[in-house]
């Protein structure tokens, strides 16, 4: 049976939309019109409008959408030990498709309530405590987020044995919403349950305060945060479905003028013997956001995270013209390369961004000796076996070389104890599918698989940054 | 009456993985909530997973003679945490040689460990003491 699907994705500048036939499994139209920010149904109209259906057609397609507009989804995340609950709540935020201002672990104090003010954060998520562990804590952050002046929702996801007292802490004007534990005990990681929770809360109350109600009669159904789309679309294409296989682990990179996401699908234990695993455990489907590694507002920190003279080195330009250059990015946002230097130097920028996002997001080895011998310890994901490296976002899909950029995923000479993988094969999102199809995944994933893996395999990325199709 | 809960861990550079499993699986049955740290624990990983579990006792092994550098200054980082009168075992080889147990016992004592016990120390051994210093 053919069934028109219509995917819509507001971005902050752009809404994109993706018409598609699940029948067929195949992409029908794809259009975008400029985002309208005090009323996004203009917008979204105009690039309904754009794809060529009829009137009829149109009313008749089911419309799904996610948003990233007016700043995306904003979270705080809260918990008690930095290099655990509190790390917990930041992988379950960033996993349901957050923007995350801060991690806050311990005692809040005065000056994070204030802080807390001043970052004015969509939800917040209270971690902290193990179930049956510490209580104190967790009670003691709950009564100083309850003497906010502006209430919010809050997501508690801690010590199950006090969730109920810690909702409690809260006035009537605050939603509080129980989660189980982002930590239960231990080495053992639960973000998923607060990671749907989050996605409620944002489609209940979130699209409400940020006035992407206004184009809810033009939607049928799931709201969600941009990146948990895209991060929806990887797992369906790492796992595939019953009747058809996925391509296994691999990774996503989206390079951004702001910030590099980077998401894993991949359960990165061990890939070679004798290895001791170290540290808290990651989730399966792992998002990253570095936010300051971006090639237009974040170019500033870029620089200063990898070193003016990655950038000499990669460019042969003077360390002046490449400050120089980074200047104008910064402050001209919009400015385009209009030579093959200026372009070569943005693609130094993008390769920079990934392999510095990359070398964040993959787990590192480090030599132990010990009176037994040298022993391997392992902390974070070993990804050096993925052998799938996707490329999304403006910045990639629109690069004359993508392939360039994208090698800064792999294994680096100078960095052997990250594992990065060993031997990518690169892909590009050129059709800029994967969010559409992350919401697709939700109600026809055996088409979404489909559409992914042909679109992607159109674009597979072999030497000199030609494309084979 | 609620399970109490310990951490354990075997400290240090230290790989001896079976002597631990052995007494997690005796210390389950004894009826406590064990929270199983494994091998090459450092003392920031006691602190924290005695901090998140709300711990009433941590239980230290080391089998390769480095106990001494391994420990000191782990009751210090409690201390810092707030948490500096949790109930601290050691056990194990926890120097080389053959040392005199009474100055053994003494050196561990004096850095703050509340029991230390020499090698070979069965479950059985002191479960009944644990059981007394946590008031059960």
């Amino acid at each position: 049976m053919n069934r028109t699907l219509v995917l819509v994705d507001i971005g902050s500048t752009f809404t994109k939309v993706t018409a598609v036939d699940t029948g067929q499994a195949r992409i029908l139209a794809q259009s975008s019109a400029p985002t309208t920010i005090q009323d996004v149904s203009i917008g979204l109209k105009n690039a309904l409008q754009g794809l060529g259906l009829t009137a009829e057609e149109l009313r008749q397609a089911r419309k799904l959408a996610c948003s990233s507009a007016a700043g995306g989804l904003r979270m705080v995340a809260i918990g008690l030990v930095q290099d655990l609950t509190a790390k917990a709540a930041k992988l379950a935020a960033l996993g349901a498709g957050a923007r995350v201002l801060n991690t806050y672990s311990f005692q809040l104090t005065e000056a994070d309530r204030e802080e807390i003010i001043e970052l004015g954060p969509d939800i917040i998520l209270l971690a902290g405590g193990t179930d049956g562990g510490n209580s104190e804590n967790i009670l003691h952050n709950a009564r100083v987020l309850a003497s906010l002046p502006q209430p919010l929702p809050v997501v508690i996801a801690g010590n199950r044995s006090v969730a109920k007292e810690v909702a409690a802490c809260f006035p009537e004007e605050f939603s509080t919403y129980i989660a189980p534990n982002v930590m239960p005990q231990i080495g053992k990681l639960q973000v998923d349950p607060a990671r749907e929770v989050i996605r409620r809360v944002f489609m209940e109350k979130i699209i409400y305060a940020k006035g992407l109600d206004k184009a809810e009669r033009w939607i049928d159904g799931i709201f969600m945060p941009t990146p948990a789309a895209v991060l929806r679309a990887g797992q369906l294409l790492s796992e595939g479905t019953a009747a058809n296989p996925g391509w296994g682990d691999l990774i996503i990179v989206d390079v951004g003028g702001a910030t590099t996401d980077v998401h894993s699908l991949g359960t990165g234990l061990p890939s070679r013997a004798g290895v001791v695993l170290r540290g808290l455990p990651e989730p399966f489907a792992k998002r990253t956001v570095e936010g300051d590694l971006g090639v237009r507002v974040s170019v500033l920190s870029l620089l200063e995270a990898v070193g003016v003279d990655a950038l000499v080195q990669e460019t042969r330009w003077t360390r002046e013209e490449v400050e120089s250059r980074a200047q104008l990015l910064h402050s001209q946002p919009e400015v385009l390369p209009q030579n093959q230097a200026e372009a070569a130097f943005d693609r130094a920028l993008a390769r920079q961004a990934v392999r510095h996002a990359v070398g964040r997001h993959v787990g590192h080895l480090s030599e132990l000796y010990t009176p037994a011998g040298l022993v391997w310890v392992q902390e974070g994901k070993d990804l050096s076996q993925v052998t799938t490296v996707i490329g999304t976002g403006g910045v990639l899909v629109k690069s004359d070389d993508p392939l360039a950029a994208l090698e800064g995923a792999g294994k680096q000479a100078d960095a052997p104890l990250e594992l990065r993988p060993e031997r990518p094969e690169f892909y590009l999102d050129g059709d800029y599918i994967l969010a559409a199809m992350g919401l697709l995944a939700q109600e026809e994933p055996e088409a979404a698989l489909e559409i992914l893996k042909n679109s992607l395999s159109n674009y597979k990325l072999c030497g000199e940054g030609t494309i084979v199709g | 009456m609620e399970a109490k809960t310990l951490v354990l861990g075997v400290i240090g550079a230290d790989v001896h993985a079976v002597g631990n499993k052995i007494l997690e699986i005796a210390l389950t049955e004894a009826g406590f909530n064990v929270v199983n740290l494994g091998v090459l624990v450092s003392q920031k990983e006691f602190v924290e997973a005695a901090l998140e579990t709300n711990a009433d006792a941590i239980l230290v092994s080391s089998l390769y003679g480095h106990a001494e550098i391994d420990a000191r200054g782990l009751r210090e980082a409690l201390i810092e945490a707030g948490i500096g009168d949790i109930l601290m075992y050691i056990g194990g080889y926890l120097v080389v040689g053959n040392q005199d147990w009474s100055e053994v016992e003494a050196k561990f004592k004096q850095l703050g460990f509340d029991r230390v016990y020499p090698p070979s120390t069965l479950p059985e051994d002191f479960i009944p003491t644990l059981r007394e210093d946590l008031g059960m």
